[in-house]
């Protein structure tokens, strides 16, 4: 008896995503896809090697997990370290803050969707390669290109007005932030809303058209049920920078709400496979099997009772009116990203109107705490820091669990059922591959924020010197 | 040319009796690229970083006394990429981390890397295992930044009169120790308002809680770089 032959494809690079992964393949001798799995490639170890480190470096140290996303690591880091300093920041930090964070959605949003997704959803899934990529679109579409590269610009002004640099500033610091927005500054920003505003509203009619345009395939694309994740304000409204958890289960019914960030670990497991550097959180109660969920955009709108701003909450409803009940469907992803484009652009407008952006205290401090645990709503979703810190204010443990990780199981079952519906019996084109990468790219995964230290997973580590002459080795667990 | 003065780029630069070479070109607003030398503190001469040409040869322009009629010669191509030589030297000994460093924006080392067009290590990166300590309540000691420069053993000693810091070994084993038996800091007399935890030009002698309270764009090379110091000029 022969053992049957299957054949192995991997998609490597994954293009227009952030960070280094791959997606493999395994057909049968049908052609048939047996297995689909999405590997973090690299390896990156934050969690191990902040600790050490005094408390008050961390918020810039871990930003530098990304660069499209720092400032959620550094909002989310300065958060758990409030605890530790035992201070609650005061109003006018909070706002700017805030500022920071939603501008920080605002670039973020705006970079993934038209510069990164839009080629797929404009060009077609399976067009020419050459063309389906950022060029190709500021030839076809120069006014979506543009559009698309303003707001972004916005977003990055606003940033380093308030945080210092448009990419790892230092804006956040345990129990506050370290600086005003400036009134010459804030009166500029205020000139440029209205442009801004139009731009993000046509932004989300774009998203809308283009989902719409191929509802059928859309609808179906990659969609698997499973429970949702995230932060809502007390009052049940979509916050992204504090909160409580709520959970909803594929039906949009609710599992938990009102969990404090501090009360994450009852709710939250962590399972580590060997064939990949991203955990695979789930929630405890429910088990891995079926335990897994997704965050993010698509989650958010459809967790929380409202949008505290108009005109992102009138587009709220158009967007949950035309998939009802609750849509699991990844291109979905894309109109609810744009939603909330606008509504950071609302919230940015709203923040500049308030004074407190301009003077008021930056910085409290109060009893010194050995824990701290911070929540925030990244773009792509749920990030969770936490940090316990010696009386020498040494770092001693740290555990991250990224945005883009708590999507892994979601990410993976996507490309599953994408490979399934569209590879199997097929001849493996290009475009048939970039159906796979389509369905990852949804998500928006940030891979380089999501590789961490994971237990024992063997380890190996080879330097190369200039010459290309092995210089060191080092091995934990299994070489 | 009058008595007391030498040139510097083909420049006059008067000087007092007792003057090294960097004295007189700063209190002429003329900057020589420096690390270790210090306008509160004896010349050390242990960078070499402020070397010049004097009559053609090379001189530390710290330790240096000025003398009438002297040709000083500093920037030049070959002294630039030597002293360029000697920071990256410098960067590769310790751990230099400069994005997550409290130092960034105030550190002489990196402004001088920026200063002299530093933008790769240059050599193999020596990569020293320096634990932090952290025992004092208020400061905290980095190793892995420390340069070699004797600025907090001259601080302790000269002024504060506590004698907290020395260098041990030789050579490329040189290293930073504090007097305690124990090694720590906490063990010894180092108070935060000591001349010593203030006067480190890199990021090892830090008050703790205080890191990155400062924005970027008010740092203290922000506002002005060495050069600009010198040369009187505000920065961007």
């Amino acid at each position: 008896m022969t053992e049957p032959t299957t054949r192995r494809i991997a998609i490597e690079p994954l293009s227009r995503v952030e960070g280094h992964g791959k997606v493999t393949l395994l057909l049968d001798e049908a052609g048939a896809v047996r297995e689909a799995r999405l590997h973090i490639v690299e390896f990156r170890g934050f969690e191990a090697f902040i600790v050490g480190r005094p408390y008050w470096e961390v918020p810039v140290v871990v930003q530098r997990l990304c660069g499209i996303c720092p400032v959620s690591h550094n909002l989310c880091a300065a958060k758990a370290l409030d605890a530790v300093v035992g201070g609650v920041p005061p109003p006018s930090a909070v706002k700017l803050r805030r500022l920071m964070h939603s501008a920080q959605l605002l670039q973020s949003h705006a970079l993934h969707f038209f510069h990164l997704a839009s080629p797929d959803l404009l060009f077609g899934f399976d067009s020419d390669a050459s063309r389906r990529n950022l060029m190709g679109l500021v030839e076809r579409h120069p006014e979506v290109a543009k559009m698309g590269v303003m707001l972004r610009k916005f977003g990055q002004q606003v940033l380093e007005a308030v945080y210092g640099k448009r990419v790892h500033g230092t804006g956040a610091v345990p129990g506050g932030v370290n600086k005003h927005l400036s009134l010459e500054a804030r009166d500029q920003f205020v000139s440029q809303v209205p442009q801004v505003k139009a731009w993000a509203l046509e932004a989300v009619g774009l998203a809308r058209r283009l989902t719409e345009v191929n509802q059928a395939r859309h609808r179906g694309f990659g969609a698997v049920p499973s429970n949702l994740l995230g932060l809502v304000a007390t009052d049940g409204s979509l916050d992204l920078y504090d909160g409580v958890l709520r959970g909803v289960d594929a039906e949009g019914r609710v599992l938990f709400d009102g969990v404090e960030a501090v009360d994450y670990r009852a709710l939250i497991r962590e399972e580590a496979r060997p064939w990949s550097y991203m955990k695979f959180p789930y929630l405890e109660r429910l088990g891995p099997d079926v335990g897994w969920y997704k965050v993010g955009p698509l989650a958010r709108l459809q967790l929380c009772d409202r949008l505290p701003t108009p005109l992102a909450e009138a587009a709220r409803l158009e967007f949950r009116a035309a998939y009802p009940g609750v849509t699991h469907a990844p291109l979905a992803y894309h109109w609810a990203r744009m939603v909330e484009l606008l509504h950071a652009v609302e919230d940015l407008e709203r923040l500049f109107a308030d004074e407190g952006l301009l003077h008021g205290d930056l910085v409290a401090t109060g009893a010194r705490q050995r824990e701290g645990i911070g929540i925030i709503e990244a773009p792509r979703g749920t990030l969770i820091h936490h940090y316990e810190v010696g009386d020498d204010d040494l770092v001693t443990r740290c555990n991250l669990i990224v945005s883009t990780t708590n999507n892994n199981q979601a990410m993976n079952e996507a490309i599953r059922a994408v490979a399934q519906r569209y590879l199997s019996g097929h001849e493996v084109t290009e475009g048939l591959l970039n159906h796979v990468e389509v369905a990852v790219r949804a998500f928006d995964p940030c891979l380089s924020c999501a590789t961490h230290a994971m237990g024992q997973m063997p380890l190996e580590v080879t330097v190369v010197d200039a010459g290309g002459a092995v210089a060191g080795v080092g091995r934990r667990g299994e070489a | 040319m009058s008595r007391s003065a030498f040139t510097l780029d083909g420049a006059e630069v008067p000087f007092d009796d007792g003057q090294t070479l960097i004295e007189a070109a700063r209190a002429a607003r003329r900057y020589v690229p420096f690390l270790c030398a210090h306008p509160d503190y004896p010349a050390h001469g242990s960078c070499r970083v402020c070397t010049v040409l004097v009559n053609g040869r090379p001189m530390a322009a710290c330790t240096t006394k000025a003398a009438a009629g002297q040709v000083v010669e500093s920037d030049t191509p070959a002294l630039t990429a030597d002293r360029r030589a000697l920071v990256q030297m410098l960067f590769v000994e310790g751990n230099h981390f400069c994005p997550g460093c409290e130092k960034s924006g105030g550190c002489t080392l990196q402004s001088l890397g920026i200063e002299l067009g530093v933008t790769s290590a240059g050599f193999a990166h020596e990569s020293p295992v320096r634990p932090v300590d952290a025992s004092h309540p208020d400061l905290l000691l980095d190793f892995d930044r420390c340069i070699l420069c004797e600025l907090c053993v001259r601080a302790s000693a000269d002024v504060d009169g506590k004698h907290v810091f020395a260098l041990s070994g030789r050579g490329l084993h040189k290293h930073l120790i504090v007097n305690a038996e124990s090694g720590r800091l906490v063990d010894t007399g180092m108070s935060v308002d000591d001349a010593a935890a203030s006067v480190c030009p890199v990021g090892v002698i830090l008050k703790k809680r205080v890191g990155f309270s400062t924005p970027i764009g008010q740092r203290p090379h922000d506002v002005a770089t060495p050069r600009q110091q010198v040369e009187g000029k505000e920065g961007a």
